[in-house]
């Protein structure tokens, strides 16, 4: 029996067209399975039930009048880190936990103008500063693959509630990986579009050269269908891109056959779980076999994309998040001495402990004596990466490889050494450094725990990743598998 | 590389973060790990090389003229504060 839950964003919309369903019966139906389900999987911090059902008849009417909107009536959660108008907007931080958004993001004004039903907000890692979705003062979230596991973070919140079958899309954000380590972990498909293809006005900025917003959806054709939605120029975002959108559905049939695929060597190298590397090499084989070329390609500086990242990123953070002073909103400490004090106890007190020790890092690279030494031979560096990269797009269309070095790993086994935690990055920062497009979709399991393939392609190249991971898609099912408990 | 117990309190100071007693030692401990762990960069060849600050290559700042867009929403954006009077925020006193 096909339940509601069970079927794509493009079938949902296909179906509320046609009228077999409405919206609000879809919308009444998320909203049951998630007061039932969520509870155990802590993956939304707000539920909008009432704003659901009111979006949700809005949509209904729209649809009876041909007036909708491409996503109208669909249901989705908003990452926690995406500004709500009228709705709390948390971050995942103590900082926040009492701050209703002014005004909306972007991104949610552009999806809720293509007719969106939001019902809530996804919980994640606090101020999107980690893997695993366990430092949220909301508390960790659990992988619906096994509940003892993580999900992977930092849009931990957002993959849970997906792949638990509570909304068929989420909004997330990816600034070293934090869209395409928890598709890989919960079995969904995660995109990173290009830095500055989204607008990034009304996100929560934690590193502002990095971050970009993304979505998790089950299929390629679903992310496609959103990104079309949400990317373009914003002149509220002094880093948008002014590019044209193209269709994103419209290229998703291209033959892959003739197709280059650069195997990258450093990928390959220690650090890779087994029997991940292959089901990495036997996706490959679907591509052979569709008529793609493999080709070896090496970049021999992203072995210090971690180390670069963790200088860089702590050091933008550390600016941003200079604006949480206990003035103006946010947290604020009781009876504050004088301004000093105020400052200290406030910040000290809404940010937790990841997020104090990477504002540290980054106080001290910026610092005076240190920041020639750290930061500026950090930004070199980040050159030498992409310089890397560009040359390797000189030879191949898309890189493949695995998005994660492991699959999900248990709650608390990596909490006590930030290094253990910052390695599940390992692969995906690069693209994050280089600005590039990348997108992780589920090719088999481990153990029972998903397995994630990433694809990078080069700047605006979204269509083309869409594409390609389209057509494997379309020769394998393990986009379609659920979570046991979750059907 | 080895942080001290002083170099955290005046990292802490610059980042107006107010770390306690306890809470010391496990910072100095984590954040020695990590610039240890990042002094792997040392060994990069970066001398005839540009520092990349962002991914947009060729983009500049847009400039736009210096005209006012947007409506007075102040007393939407106070709500958040924790202490407004009189359209300002209330802070300790900062002139002795």
């Amino acid at each position: 029996m096909t339940e509601l839950h069970h079927l794509t964003l493009a079938q949902l919309n296909e179906g509320l067209r046609a009228r077999r369903f409405s919206s609000v019966e879809l919308t009444r139906h998320f909203l049951a399975r998630i007061e039932r389900l969520n509870p155990a999987l802590n993956a939304l911090i707000t539920v909008t039930g009432e704003q659901a059902l009111a979006a949700a008849q809005r949509a209904d009417a729209l649809l009876a009048s041909g007036e909708a909107g491409a996503l109208a009536g669909l249901p989705l959660v908003h990452k926690d880190i995406f500004c709500t108008d009228g709705v709390l907007t948390t971050c995942g931080s103590r900082m926040l936990s009492n701050f209703v958004a002014p005004y909306d993001a972007t991104v949610v004004e552009r999806l809720s103008q293509s007719g969106v039903v939001m019902l809530g907000k996804a919980n994640m890692d606090e101020f999107a500063m980690g893997s695993s979705n366990e430092t949220s003062f909301y508390g960790a979230v659990k992988n619906p693959w096994d509940l003892k596991k993580v999900p992977g973070g930092s849009s931990g919140g957002s993959a849970a509630a997906v792949a638990a079958r509570l909304a068929p899309v989420a909004t997330a954000t990816d600034t070293g990986g934090s869209i395409r380590q928890p598709a890989a972990l919960t079995g969904l498909t995660g995109l990173k579009p290009t830095y500055g293809r989204v607008s990034r006005y009304g996100m929560i900025a934690f590193a502002s050269s990095l971050d970009q917003a993304g979505t998790l959806t089950y299929t390629a054709k679903d992310a496609a269908l959103v990104l079309r939605e949400m990317a373009g120029f914003d002149p509220r975002d002094s880093t948008s891109v002014d590019a044209p959108v193209p269709d994103y559905v419209a290229e998703l049939d291209q033959p892959v056959r003739g197709l280059k695929i650069g195997l990258l060597k450093e990928f390959f190298e220690q650090g890779l779980e087994e029997q991940t590397a292959k089901l990495i090499r036997e996706a490959l084989q679907v591509y052979e076999r569709l008529g793609a070329k493999l080709i070896e390609v090496s970049l021999p500086n992203l072995p210090l994309s971690v180390p670069t990242y963790y200088v860089v990123a702590p050091a933008e953070c550390s600016s941003n998040l200079s604006r949480f002073d206990g003035v103006r909103f946010g947290h604020r400490c009781e009876q504050p001495k004088d301004l000093l004090d105020l400052y200290k106890r406030s910040r000290g007190e809404g940010f937790g402990d990841e997020v104090k020790r990477r504002i540290m890092t980054g106080t001290y690279v910026l610092s005076a004596g240190y920041y020639d030494a750290y930061y500026l031979r950090a930004q070199k560096v980040r050159r030498l990466i992409t310089d890397d990269f560009a040359r390797a797009f000189g030879e191949v269309d898309v890189l493949i490889g695995p998005t994660s070095p492991t699959p999900a790993f248990d709650i608390g086994a990596k909490v006590d050494d930030p290094i253990t935690m910052y390695l599940n990055d390992i692969y995906t920062i690069g693209a994050n450094l280089a600005g590039l497009p990348a997108l992780s979709i589920p090719c088999g399991t481990v153990g029972g725990l998903p397995v994630g393939l990433q694809i990078i392609g080069p700047h605006f190249a979204e269509g083309k990743l869409l594409n390609v991971a389209h057509g494997y898609q379309n020769e394998t099912l393990w986009h379609r598998d659920m979570p046991k408990g979750y059907e | 590389m080895s942080l001290t117990r002083n170099d955290v309190e005046n990292i802490a100071h610059l980042a107006r973060l107010a770390i306690s007693e306890e809470q010391l030692p496990v910072y100095v401990d984590s954040l020695s790990k990590i610039f240890s762990f990042v002094e792997q960069l040392n060994a990069a060849q970066v001398d005839a090389v540009e520092p990349m600050a962002h991914p947009l290559a060729g983009q500049v700042q847009r400039l736009r003229a210096d005209e006012a867009l947007d409506a007075d929403n102040h007393a939407k954006y106070q709500r958040n504060a924790p202490r407004v009077e009189a359209d300002l925020y209330l802070v300790p006193k900062v002139i002795e």
